[in-house]
């Protein structure tokens, strides 16, 4: 069965297309890894997965619901790690995740309960009562993984959720995300731009350039149709060597001026 | 049935509670917001007070208390509405976007929230101008919370229409400029009406703020240029229109 179902989906902005033509599906229980370089679509097309953005066209289910028209049971079925921080920085680390235990009504024992146990695991639970904005960038991040898990998602979707943190840490989480995959058959998908994370912990790998989806399957399959040794290099011949540029690219430019005349 | 209200209930809650932590945790702000009222009340009280008296008009602080109570609730009740930029701008506002909670109750919790600081800050105001001179009289003293009630609401949801609309800080100044001091000046907080030019009579006569200030002189001094109803009904039924527009482009929000 899968969970997430993307048929010909497309976004504009104005006259680029940020997103074009793209079909794919995770299935239950997968880890799956949507990887790109900057400025590819990775986070646009998570976006609109996550109700976020309206899709131009195309068909979008996510747990058998159309994020542009059912948001809420949408919303009801994923955790999101973004990419950027969403913290609030004047409340404290605990106030952050019962913020967010709250808003995703998990009932008050087992948010208590879980809230202490991945604090514990993110080794925040002595600096729960501390501002995050005291908190070092790994920290902050560490606290959002913490956060995207209270609810216990049937999805969770981690826009590179490891960027910044050192290996240990990186390794600690993925045990920890592994093992809820395993154990309440949760959904992963994720980007990163560490190709051997995502060849460690990937079950399917898709390569989205341009826009567009260039390949797709298991990560030995990715190797062996580049004919390369490691995921990296299937990753650099599929795409390129190029550097892309982000946030000054013309996409984005459209994007501010799109937003700023919006309305 | 009965459970879902309260869930419903709880994330209002949870959003409410959050805007007055922030407001209390912030004590620059804080102190702002009080400081910068109390200034006005001092300053203008004070030094126009003997040519208003001169004038025939009476005591000025008492005629000036609640147009500055009023101020310090335009002020603190719009920029409650416009942190939702400070929230986009530092992210937060995508976490309970994705939430499963309805954009209204968001915005619902948002603007009870920053109604509910808007609302301490007038009382502050209020007992820091009754410190200096302001007397209370007249029956009336409960209905003022009402109306600072609803100027609260109202600019909070101006605020966040603000803030739905523009997606950065840079055009914050032009909206202090060409919107936030006007509406206070406009709105008898300073001066009274009767005898200005019949064109900025009608200019203020359309400020919703202006009766909000009459409604909070008629509870508190029993004096009234508009009187109780229009005050009452001008200042509801604008309100009520901007929380409907409030929340309608609140809910229109794109990350």
């Amino acid at each position: 069965m899968n969970i997430i179902e993307v048929k010909n989906l497309t976004k504009q902005f104005g006259e680029l297309k940020a997103v074009d033509d793209v079909s794919f599906s995770v299935s239950k229980g997968e880890i799956f890894a949507f990887l790109g370089p900057n400025g590819a679509g990775k986070t646009t097309t998570i976006k609109m997965l996550t109700t976020l953005l309206q899709p131009t066209s195309g068909e979008v289910l996510v747990d058998g619901n159309n994020p542009a028209t059912q948001k809420y049971e949408v919303r009801c079925s994923f955790g999101i790690v973004f990419q950027d921080p969403s913290l609030d920085d004047e409340l404290t680390a605990y106030e952050n995740m019962e913020f967010h235990g709250v808003l995703y009504k998990v009932p008050k024992n087992i948010r208590k309960a879980r809230i202490e146990q991945l604090l514990k695991f993110v080794e925040l639970w002595d600096r729960k009562d501390d501002l995050v904005k005291n908190f070092s960038g790994g920290m902050k991040r560490r606290l959002e993984i913490a956060r995207g898990l209270i609810h216990h998602p049937k999805i969770l979707f981690l826009d590179e959720p490891t960027l910044g943190l050192d290996p240990q840490t990186r390794n600690h989480i993925w045990t920890y995300i592994k093992g809820l995959n395993k154990e309440e058959n949760m959904t992963v998908f994720f980007t990163t731009h560490y190709m051997e994370e995502a060849e460690r912990v990937a079950q399917r790998v898709a390569i989205i350039d341009n826009g567009k989806i260039i390949a797709e399957g298991n990560p030995t399959e990715l190797k062996k149709q580049t004919n390369t040794s490691s995921l990296e290099d299937a990753f650099l011949k599929l795409t390129g060597r190029t550097i892309r540029e982000e946030g000054v690219g013309a996409v984005d430019h459209m994007r501010m001026r799109r937003r700023l005349w919006r309305r | 049935m009965e459970a879902l209200s309260l869930k419903i209930m709880s994330a209002i809650y949870i959003l409410w509670l959050r805007q007055l932590k922030r407001y209390f945790r912030s004590r620059s702000r804080l102190i702002g917001s009080v400081a910068q009222p109390l200034l006005f009340l001092l300053a203008l009280g004070f030094g126009f007070g003997p040519i208003y008296a001169k004038a025939g008009g009476g005591n000025y602080i008492e005629f000036l208390g609640p147009g500055i109570i009023a101020m310090a609730i335009l002020f603190t009740a719009l920029f409650s509405g416009i942190e939702i930029i400070w929230d986009r701008q530092f992210g937060f506002l995508k976490e309970t976007l994705v939430a499963p909670v309805s954009r209204l109750n968001i915005m619902a919790g948002r603007t009870l929230g920053g109604a509910t600081v808007a609302c301490f800050q007038g009382i502050i105001v209020l007992l820091a101008a009754m410190a200096v001179g302001f007397h209370v009289s007249g029956g009336l003293f409960a209905l003022g919370f009402v109306f600072m009630i609803l100027i609260a609401l109202l600019f909070t949801a101006v605020g966040t229409t603000i803030a739905s609309i523009l997606e950065d800080m840079q055009g914050f100044q032009l909206i202090m400029n060409f919107l936030v001091m006007p509406t206070f000046f406009l709105s008898g907080a300073i001066f009274p009406f009767e005898g200005l030019p019949k064109t900025l009579v009608l200019i203020s006569s359309l400020n919703p703020l202006a009766y909000g200030v009459d409604g909070l002189r008629l509870s508190f001094s029993g004096v009234s240029h508009f009187g109780l109803i229009p005050d009452l009904l001008v200042l509801s039924v604008i309100t009520a229109l901007f929380l409907g527009i409030g929340s309608y482009l609140f809910s229109k929000i794109q990350i």
